[in-house]
């Protein structure tokens, strides 16, 4: 008979002669990770236990804690990984899906990282951002090359409706109840301090917030969670979720433990039951579908907001966009593989769909090709890890970007990735008051604010020296692009050359 | 390797003459304008674009066309005529000119649509004959129309543009309008084909800058029908007015607004009508700006238009005496011609100075 037992992956070592007992990491530690022995006056661990979120690393007043990765060891085995061999004893054991958090980890290509940016030598200047204007300011939204004029010869300014940002960069979609309330009080401040947008993901809005509407991405959902007229009419934009990147073709599933009070009351659905998000919109079972939900949204709010499709970055994911843009959508919005989730099947997480990168550039061709690109505006996610990946991404072809897990590692997440466990040290992922109230708001806002300044900065700095004052004008010039590392078809698919080229 | 396998940057000079009243001067003026700035080309590319120089055919779309080879010819020939009244052919006068080498065969040719070739493709003229263009320049190898305008005519070839001048007795030319490039690109250009000035139907422009926003610009414009061959940014920007200004029907000043848009911060402190129209051009036609150095003279039917990128990232001077206005590179290159001056000014960047001939004038 098979003993359950799985050596832990990571080991907590603490230094004693450090150590002063004074118990922080055990009251910190959701986990139950360290304990106190009152008759050894002493502190104790349990490494099992622990998700290695650095939280007690990061508290302990005298530096006592530090967590390693075990050299504990099965014999080596290329095949046979350790992961490989303890996620079958797991499964042995539990006759269950295994689950996830956080975006793909695995040893896939990361294309922005093959990816290098150009610059202006004697031919024509680069431009000092500090001393010349620099734009960063992006309309998302369909643009219509036509011109209409009244009697007396002036142009009608009539545009689709759309949304402005300071900058190419908005938090994606997380929902309320896969993160806390001062995460999402955090997101929305920052987005309106910014100028940029956030999204409420599936979770419905809660009251409170309904005064950053200007600042906000109300999502419809395949469970239509917390949909209703006032909702929708609060926000700048409303965005259709059809997929995620993290789980492209499955749904969701918030635990019933999960639904309480105000996560209950935002969502329209009793205390307690499970929020089930079905795997498709059970009204969407093709395009012609997906047309009358976007147009009953349009007329649920009077067409005075774009409509954004969000879809993950599957196979196909060029024809798929290409239907969109003539779905009456105003944005399309595609999440690659690595995209964050607050919990996912770890199978699906890490085997379905495709890299954003290469998405992108196929998608952005694809619309070219069929003269629509300007029926619609690109925003890409999954994932977008610096100011330099938004540039790539910009220049690739992409309008804007979305940022979820920078976002949340901006707030405190040590991408310790067991969001699904619902006992976030860092008051992110949970809904556990004592440890909600361990993320101050007032505090959360400015770190988001400063780390999109700071990548705005950085984006002025790439453009200036490239010779562009406006970021229009680096919206899918990939000549600025070249690759290195990649085969022919790769480059021949992000529509760059090789450097040296 | 040839123009269009490689992006080719180059710096250049720019040159501009135009008569308001629609006098007709010679050809010389220009020529001797662009003498003065020799130092700002390489020897590489040079041309001219001149406007009413065929009075007595003014009606016809007068194309030039480079042919590498007889065979080219009789296959462009054979085109022409299946789809154009052939009014006239001739081969373009040159003089031998020591410095300019390696001629391909230079022919003119004087055309207007066939009625029943016209109607069945359902366009109009003007996108008939564009098409038509295209139709030579991508798929008869060995056959180039660089000039297809009517009333006017663009001269192109590899050397200095003073020598160019002399090569296609541009001195024997009358016009209401002559403008003028010469070219120091970092490659060579291996190829006639790639000097300027580029035109298409009447519309022809020289530029001296490198653009920061090429590929933008091309994959926009590549949608709406046109087909960058060349790679050179005068290529695409000629593209860009004429898509903007016949197709969607905006004015040259709308063009400008687009092409070299104020910054936002400009725009805000506008009065609100024109903050509402400026915003709705910028937003609408957004991957159309260009960003970078350039200065560019545009030549069509009845006009000039002179503009600096919004930067004002190259040096671009008007100057005015009676009726004449001209653009330079520099202020020497219109001295050189006319030294009293009622006025001279070197325009802001984004500020588009059009000029056009007076009413009845042509």
């Amino acid at each position: 008979m098979a003993v359950n037992y799985i050596y832990p992956e990571y080991e907590v070592v603490r230094n004693y002669d450090r150590c002063i007992a004074c118990r922080v990491c055990e009251r910190q530690c959701a986990n139950e990770v360290h304990e106190y022995l009152p008759d050894l006056k002493k502190m104790v661990t349990d490494d099992s236990k622990c998700v290695n979120c650095h939280r007690c690393v990061a508290l302990c007043p005298t530096r006592a804690l530090k967590i390693v990765k075990t050299d504990h060891t099965f014999r080596e085995n290329a095949n046979w990984t350790g992961k490989s061999i303890n996620e079958i004893y797991k499964q042995a054991e539990s006759g269950g899906v295994l689950l996830s958090s956080m975006g793909n980890p695995g040893q896939y290509p990361i294309y922005f990282d093959r990816i290098l940016l150009n610059a202006s030598q004697v031919t024509n200047p680069s431009i000092d951002p500090l001393r010349e204007p620099m734009e960063t300011r992006v309309l998302l939204g369909s643009k219509v090359h036509r011109i209409e004029r009244d009697e007396k010869g002036r142009i009608k300014k009539v545009m689709p409706p759309h949304v402005e940002l300071s900058v190419p960069v908005m938090f994606s979609a997380m929902s309320y109840g896969s993160i806390s309330y001062n995460a999402h009080e955090s997101l929305a401040r920052a987005a309106s301090e910014l100028g940029i947008l956030y999204n409420t993901g599936e979770g419905g809005l809660h009251e409170d917030l309904y005064k950053y509407g200007k600042n906000t991405i109300v999502q419809v959902a395949s469970g239509r969670f917390g949909v209703h007229k006032a909702y929708l009419n609060s926000a700048a934009a409303i965005e259709i979720k059809m997929g995620q990147g993290a789980k492209p073709g499955i749904g969701g599933h918030l635990p019933g433990a999960k639904i309480v009070g105000d996560i209950s009351k935002t969502r329209m659905i009793p205390e307690g039951t499970d929020a089930i998000s079905p795997a498709p919109h059970h009204d969407i079972y093709s395009i012609e579908d997906l047309r009358q939900l976007v147009f009953s949204l349009k007329e649920a709010t009077g067409y005075t907001k774009p409509v954004i499709v969000k879809i993950a970055a599957v196979h196909n994911v060029s024809a798929i966009a290409s239907g969109i843009a003539r779905s009456g959508a105003d944005i399309i919005a595609i999440d690659g593989f690595r995209g964050g989730t607050g919990a996912a099947p770890t199978r699906i997480r890490d085997h379905v769909g495709i890299p954003i990168e290469l998405a992108l550039a196929s998608v952005d061709k694809r619309l070219r090709d069929e003269g629509i690109r300007n029926n619609v505006s690109i925003v890409v996610a999954g994932s977008i890890r610096s100011s330099a990946d938004v540039v790539k991404a910009v220049a690739l072809g992409a309008d804007a970007v979305y940022i979820g897990t920078a976002a949340l590692i901006a707030l405190g997440c040590h991408l310790c990735r067991s969001c699904h466990t619902g006992k976030c040290n860092w008051g992110i992922a949970t809904q556990r008051e004592d440890l909600v109230k361990r993320l101050n708001p007032n505090l959360g806002y400015r770190r988001l604010v400063n780390l999109i300044t700071a990548w705005k900065h950085e984006i002025k700095e790439m453009m200036g020296g490239m010779g562009i004052n406006s970021i229009e004008a680096l919206r899918g010039n990939r000549l600025m692009l070249r690759g290195v590392g990649l085969n022919e078809k790769e480059l021949e698919i992000l529509g760059i050359k090789h450097a040296g080229e | 390797m040839r123009e269009g396998m490689f992006r080719n940057l180059s710096g250049c000079a720019i040159s501009g003459i135009f008569s308001r009243t629609g006098k007709r001067f010679s050809g010389k003026l220009i020529v001797d304008s662009m003498t003065v700035m020799h130092e700002r080309s390489n020897g590489l590319g040079g041309g001219f674009a001149g406007y009413g120089i065929y009075p007595e055919y003014k009606d016809f779309y007068a194309f030039h066309i480079f042919y590498d080879s007889y065979a080219a010819k009789k296959d462009c020939e054979e085109f022409l005529e299946k789809h154009f009244d052939i009014i006239n052919l001739s081969k373009i006068p040159t003089r031998k000119v020591p410095q300019i080498k390696d001629e391909p065969l230079i022919w003119r040719y004087f055309l207007t649509p066939l009625p029943t070739k016209l109607a069945s493709s359902q366009l109009d003229e003007r996108e008939f004959v564009v098409k038509c263009v295209f139709r030579i320049n991508t798929t008869i190898k060995g056959a180039y129309v660089f000039s297809s305008g009517k009333n006017m005519g663009v001269f192109k070839a590899m050397g200095y543009p003073e020598d160019v001048g002399r090569f296609y007795r541009l001195e024997e030319y009358e016009g209401y309008c002559f403008t003028g490039h010469g070219r120091y690109p970092t490659n060579t250009p291996g190829w006639w084909g790639g000097a300027h000035p580029f035109a298409l139907l009447d519309y022809s422009v020289v530029h001296n800058g490198e653009i920061s926003s090429y590929d933008a610009n091309r994959r926009t414009i590549e949608m709406y029908g046109y087909k960058c061959t060349l790679l050179t940014d005068t290529e695409v920007i000629t593209y860009i007015i004429d898509y903007l200004n016949r197709k969607v029907g905006l004015t040259l000043k709308e063009v400008c607004a687009v092409i070299a848009a104020p910054f936002w911060s400009t725009i805000e402190r506008k009065p609100q009508d024109e903050r509402e129209e400026l915003e709705f051009l910028r937003s609408t036609f957004d991957t159309l700006l260009i960003t970078g150095p350039f200065s560019i003279i545009v030549g069509f039917e009845g006009g000039m238009m002179a503009l600096n990128d919004r930067l004002k990232l190259r040096s671009m001077v008007v100057g005015e005496k009676d009726d004449m206005v001209y653009v330079a590179s520099e202020e020497a290159a219109i001295r050189v011609i006319q030294d009293e001056l009622d006025r001279v000014w070197s325009p802001k960047g984004g500020e588009g100075v059009i000029i056009t001939l007076e009413k009845g004038k042509s």
